[in-house]
């Protein structure tokens, strides 16, 4: 086949025809421009909440857990003609809150090479005192640096930073609910009471907003060793420890391991954030059900245009297959009309897309639910314009190939004589 | 032998089935030499058309045997009739059909081009030839919407020349035209036929064009009843 005579014959249709060809691209341009914007958006946004609070989640929980033992002491006892056991009223075991031999497991973790940190934390009940009024609050005794490193905390201290809880000894890094209610704010001093009524003195380093009203009310953050203190424990008193794997995949299997090997209880990210998952699934279908839905009707335009020019241009398929030219040039004559609207819509709408995602990555979006961002969220991952330009193809090779079948089978005969 | 012969039909059966069956050519058979100037005459509706679109290879619904050059075409595939067009047929139509989008002389280089044998530069002084030939060379850069009838129909048989093909058919090439057109292209495939040898077949129903040529096929309800 001579190519580049049959592209030549698409391309004079093409442009004898500028407006409709212009019309039918930009069909093309607008269904994968607004699927790049909405992609790149959406999963912007899907990253960020998801992010709000997988970040600051362990992917790995370890603590230890009140609960009934499975083995009941009658259980212990020979029962050979297995006869049914039935214990009524059963009350979970007393279990300490510390995780016993905390310090060695840390060590061995740490040097697990799926392990990208394992970090102890303390948590402490405990009361925010001013004046007369005793605010229930959550202490959280944290290694600083570690925790910025793993956990990103750092993103989420609006004044101060994790640094200077680290020099100071008696700092503490309040919640923005418990400041606000408090009315305090930083250098200011706050007393804590511990759950067995010692009273400690400690100075704002930071206040903390993580967008979360029921965390900002209570939580607050100090380092391990004055939660340690507040409780009145030594060092090796750790309640839970906070891993954070390489790769997420592996916390599922990795917590059901660790809870084996050291008996504690353990928890992984996807049981804790279930609800996050599905949440996050749910919108990307939405986002990828509205495009193909663009791009199905650019489609049709391509097919409905196609059509049309097919029916004006009997008269030249017809001289065409006169003079020599088979079935199957005609029809790659108007598949290569539908692909060049294709490329030239599809390229354009990932301009125009690319464009529009800049546009909103700079309009600003300042909410205090979420401090660390100042312009809505934008994701600019390369692959969504591969998938782009992919569907494009795709959907123009399709709306180009019915008509084109058509035109291949049209009998010149008939054109010919029907004049 | 003796007798170069160019086309060859032989018992040539054809139907038309839709609305209802109609045996719309029956058993025709007849051969033109090379350099041969032919009519096919009949009344409208004799299935001279017909039979026209069979010979052209365009029609390939039918029984019987058609021959161009000695080679059989009756069971050749699409692509290769296509070629056999390209190559060995010129065809001209009654309403001159160009491609309105292009210049007269790229409507002339198109089955050139499409045959792909000859450069560019060689097609297009070929092109440019025919054209002198006819004499509308200073027409080559109009877009071919922008021609006159006359000018469009002298145009079709450039390009039916540019692959110098073994014969030339004719649907009424001057059914369309005035009385003066009609004769500059009587002359003009006159011409051809004597000074070039061109074999040409021409369905028409002009008597004055027929009687002209040299020889004259009559078609009657299907059947030829003199040649």
């Amino acid at each position: 086949m001579n190519y580049t005579l049959l592209f030549s014959i698409a391309k004079t249709h093409l442009v004898s025809r500028l407006k409709q060809s212009a019309v039918a691209a930009l069909g093309v341009t607008f269904g994968i421009g607004t699927f790049i914007t909405m992609v790149s958006f959406m999963t912007g946004l899907n990253n960020l909440l998801d992010g709000l609070v997988l970040n600051r989640t362990p992917h790995v929980h370890l603590y230890n857990e009140f609960k009934v033992s499975e083995k009941q002491p009658i259980d212990f006892i020979v029962n050979p003609s297995k006869e049914l056991t039935i214990i009524r009223s059963i009350k979970p075991k007393y279990n300490q809150v510390r995780i016993s031999n905390a310090l060695p497991i840390l060590d061995l973790l740490n040097k697990d090479p799926r392990v990208k940190g394992a970090i102890p934390q303390i948590t402490a009940q405990i009361f925010y005192k001013a004046g007369a009024v005793n605010l229930n609050g959550i202490l959280n005794g944290i290694e600083p640096l570690q925790e910025d490193r793993l956990f990103n905390i750092g993103d989420y201290i609006i004044e101060g930073d994790a640094q200077s809880l680290k020099n100071t000894t008696s700092g503490i890094i309040i919640g923005s609910g418990v400041a606000d209610k408090l009315k305090l704010s930083m250098e200011d001093r706050i007393y804590v009471s511990s759950p067995t009524g010692a009273l400690f003195q400690l100075k704002i380093v930071g206040i903390y907003q993580s967008g979360l009203a029921e965390v900002d009310d209570v939580q607050s953050y100090v380092n391990v060793k004055m939660a340690q203190r507040v409780m009145g424990q030594s060092e090796n008193y750790i309640t839970d420890i906070n891993v954070k794997l390489y790769e997420i995949e592996n916390s599922v299997e990795m917590a059901e391991q660790m809870s084996k090997q050291f008996n504690v209880s353990a928890i992984d990210i996807n049981a804790a954030n279930a609800q996050f998952d599905t949440g996050t699934s749910i919108r990307n279908i939405i986002t990828y059900a509205v495009s193909i839905t663009l791009l199905i009707v650019a489609g049709f335009g391509i097919y409905n245009i196609l059509n049309m020019l097919i029916y004006e241009k009997m008269n030249d398929i017809a001289i065409l297959k006169a003079t020599g030219f088979s079935g199957k040039d005609v029809q790659y004559i108007f598949i290569t009309q539908a692909m060049v609207i294709g490329v030239i819509g599809g390229v354009l709408g990932l301009i125009v897309g690319f464009l529009l995602s800049v546009l909103i990555d700079n309009t600003p979006f300042e909410t205090e639910a979420i401090p660390t961002i100042s312009t809505f969220p934008v994701n600019f991952d390369p692959s969504y314009y591969f998938i782009g330009i992919i569907f494009a193809l795709i959907a123009t090779f399709l709306a180009g190939y019915l008509p084109s079948r058509k035109a291949k089978n049209i009998d010149p005969v008939e054109i010919i004589r029907g004049q | 032998m003796g007798k170069d012969i160019v086309l060859q039909a032989q018992k040539i059966n054809k139907y038309f089935r839709v609305p209802t069956l109609f045996h719309a050519l029956k058993d025709i058979s007849f051969e033109i030499e090379r350099g041969e100037f032919v009519s096919i005459m009949g009344k409208s509706g004799c299935g001279k058309s017909t039979l026209l679109y069979i010979l052209s290879t365009m029609d390939t619904d039918y029984d019987g045997q058609l021959y161009l050059d000695g080679e059989d075409l009756s069971h050749k595939t699409p692509d290769e009739l296509a070629y056999i067009r390209n190559r060995h047929i010129g065809f001209i139509f009654q309403f001159h059909y160009l491609l309105q989008e292009f210049t007269v002389l790229e409507n002339v280089m198109l089955p050139a081009k499409k045959l792909g044998i000859k450069s560019l530069e060689e097609i297009e002084h070929d092109a440019m030839e025919k054209l002198r030939l006819l004499g509308i060379q200073d027409q080559a850069k109009k877009l071919s919407m922008r021609i006159s009838g006359g000018q469009k129909q002298r145009v079709a048989i450039a390009r039916s020349l540019i692959n110098s093909p073994s014969i030339i058919m004719g649907d009424e090439p001057t059914g369309n035209l005035d009385s003066k057109n009609a004769e500059t292209v009587f002359s003009i495939l006159k011409e051809l036929s004597e000074e070039e040898k061109l074999s040409l077949l021409i369905v028409t129903h002009d008597l004055d064009f027929a009687q002209k040529t040299n020889r004259i096929i009559e078609m009657e309800d299907g059947r030829v009843i003199k040649h």
